[in-house]
């Protein structure tokens, strides 16, 4: 509404509740709205625009941290596609947490969600009890499944051994490391098992009665009520979980460290990220060893830009199929 | 009662079953935290005799209550920070209509989503050029300007919030900034409450953070970060290890039990709406 039809209103002596939006009270509203938009709109552009235009033009040079960045055009990129030895290695172990943690993990979580929806345990000590893995800083749990799963003397292979098994040296196997990181996945599902719980519990009980009389076995219902209704926190869950999983990298370096016994201090740091035979070595954590412990911050640019071109096919993904990431949002 | 039958006890001994496996590791991690180092090395899961020193060993094998310290400044002040800013723009992404806010909603939601490896290094440039690395303020000081995760979460809880109650207050007379403080924060304390918790464990749990800032410098380090460099440091004691291990857990474990509502529906906001 304009300024002179809000005038013409108040003279008319029209009651209505605009009456008060002035030009002043709007101008005065729209200052406050950039108000309080401010520290955030500084935040995106010193945290976030600018880091990404600047990650792509270090991409193009060679810099130390020391002197400043030298132009040398594609040359990272064409050592990053023909060249560098470990970074295919490392996009494999990347590959493998998307590909087989993300998947089991949802499954596990969703297994236990039904199981506590079916049995009326979705409140109190039994939804607590699966949960409280996920609770734990993810640094306390590797340490503790690195020790729980130590070779000689931890309690598993301990136990394992009182049925006549010779269990595998985990963490500290090549071949076992990242079967180990799954079993502390699973271990660590209740997050997402939360999320799967309060959508089971949110299907229309109606749909299933409705099932019922029109005399559908259990399988049927799971098949055509369950399901569809819960198919957007799924797809949630797995998309969100392979954007986690693209930079898994807490989890892999502190297993690296404990079980190899060296301190992850200081200079040594990129030294044992890997652990055991670089089956550990993540692709975020190859960034890491190439821009921090190299100091190859050009190339660990051109590294950046990459995981962000993927990450962004994933974006666009999420952006489009769900509700509560469009600007409409949970209306 | 009318249908306990085999399925019933089927279901209950499958998750009876589950439920020991989900815990068993927490047992044994305590169990081992009261156990002499010579004791973790032999076939023993029981410690005879307990030994409660490792509890206060600890403290004198490396600083602990420095990095626990260090811990507490760097999730506090995040949270705090967060909040003052993250608060404002969450209410207004949510409730105001300006030109812009999609674009600007979007951006958000890509910034919570990026692996952080994507922008480490320039801003990781930036905090080199003003001198702050090797401590921790480069991960507490950017929440003064806004947390992505937390704009959107905070965001989800305010559009829960009918539009009647600002309009009412409007009308009444309030100011923006008076719709904000005295009708829309009070409503949504929840979901604020949740935010901040998860902000809280956020940087509790940081690793990948303090490792990129604080490696070299030992005095700065969280408590999770030392854990992590813990066993490194000190050769094969698990005992003493999985004592620090359990000193770790034990303050988000505690915040979790006195939160635990607020904290459930924080986390099922974060997803449900899908």
């Amino acid at each position: 509404m304009t300024a002179t039809a809000d005038a013409l209103q108040s003279t008319l002596g029209v009651p209505t509740a605009t009456a008060v939006r002035t030009p002043r009270y709007r101008l005065r509203r729209r200052l406050v709205t950039l108000a309080l938009l401010t520290p955030a709109l500084l935040g995106l552009l010193i945290f976030f625009v600018y880091p990404l235009i600047a990650s792509v033009y270090y991409s193009f040079t060679r810099y130390d941290l020391v002197s400043p960045p030298e132009w040398i055009g594609l040359r990272n990129y064409e050592y990053l596609f023909t060249k560098d030895p470990k970074v295919i290695i490392a996009a494999l172990n990347t590959l493998w947490f998307v590909a087989i943690m993300v998947p089991v993990k949802i499954v596990f979580a969703l297994l236990i969600a039904g199981l506590l929806a079916r049995a009326r345990a979705a409140n109190g000590v039994w939804r607590t009890l699966f949960y409280l893995p996920a609770l734990i800083p993810p640094v306390a749990s590797v340490v503790a499944f690195v020790f729980l799963f130590n070779p000689a003397t931890g309690p598993v292979n301990q136990i394992l051994r009182l049925f006549g098994i010779d269990g595998p040296l985990w963490f500290n196997d090549p071949a076992w490391s990242k079967p180990s990181l799954l079993l502390l996945a699973i271990w660590v599902m209740g997050d997402i098992m939360i999320i799967f719980l309060a959508s089971l519990l949110d299907v229309p009980r109606e749909q299933y009665e409705a099932a019922s009389l029109d005399g559908a076995n259990g399988m049927q219902k799971l098949r055509y009520v369950t399901f569809p209704n819960i198919t957007p926190v799924l797809l949630f869950a797995l998309v969100t979980g392979i954007i986690a999983a693209l930079q898994y990298f807490t989890e892999a370096a502190v297993a690296s460290g404990v079980a190899s016994g060296k301190a992850v201090v200081g200079e040594g740091t990129g030294n044992n990220l890997g652990y055991p035979g670089n089956s550990l070595l993540t692709y975020t954590e190859w960034l890491y060893v190439r821009g921090f412990s190299q100091y190859q911050l050009g190339y660990a640019s051109a590294l950046a830009v990459l995981l962000f071109v993927v990450s962004a096919i994933l974006l666009v993904l999420l952006l489009r199929r769900f509700k509560a990431f469009t600007p409409e949002g949970a209306f | 009662m009318k249908r306990r039958g085999l399925s019933w006890v089927g279901e209950h001994t499958v998750l009876v079953a589950l439920g020991v496996l989900f815990i068993a590791p927490v047992i044994f991690v305590v169990l081992t935290s009261f156990m002499s180092s010579d004791q973790t090395l032999t076939a023993s899961l029981w410690p005879n005799p307990w030994k409660w020193s490792n509890y206060t060993e600890v403290f004198t094998q490396v600083p602990l209550l420095r990095w626990f310290g260090n811990s507490a400044l760097y999730a506090v002040l995040a949270t705090v920070f967060m909040l003052v800013s993250s608060v404002p723009a969450a209410y207004v992404l949510a409730k105001i209509k300006f030109r812009g806010a999609n674009v600007l909603f979007t951006a958000i939601i890509i910034a919570m989503l990026l692996p952080p490896q994507v922008t480490a290094i320039p801003v990781y440039v930036m905090w080199s050029g003003a001198g702050l690395t090797g401590t921790l303020w480069p991960l507490i000081l950017p929440n003064l300007l806004g947390d992505a995760f937390s704009i959107f979460l905070l965001r989800q809880f305010f559009l829960t919030i009918p539009k009647e109650y600002a309009d009412a207050a409007r009308v009444d007379g309030c100011t923006e900034l008076q719709v904000l403080t005295r009708v829309m924060i009070p409503m949504a304390k929840p979901g604020i409450a949740a935010t901040g918790i998860f902000m809280f464990f956020h940087s509790w749990n940081d690793y990948f953070g303090p490792l990129l800032y604080t490696s070299e410098n030992s005095d700065w380090w969280p408590v999770a970060y030392g854990l992590a460099s813990f066993r490194g440091i000190h050769g094969t004691d698990w005992g003493l290890t999985m004592a620090m291990t359990v000193l770790v857990m034990v303050p988000v474990v505690v915040i979790f039990f006195f939160a635990q509502r607020v904290f459930v529906e924080g986390i099922t906001m974060t997803g449900v709406k899908g």
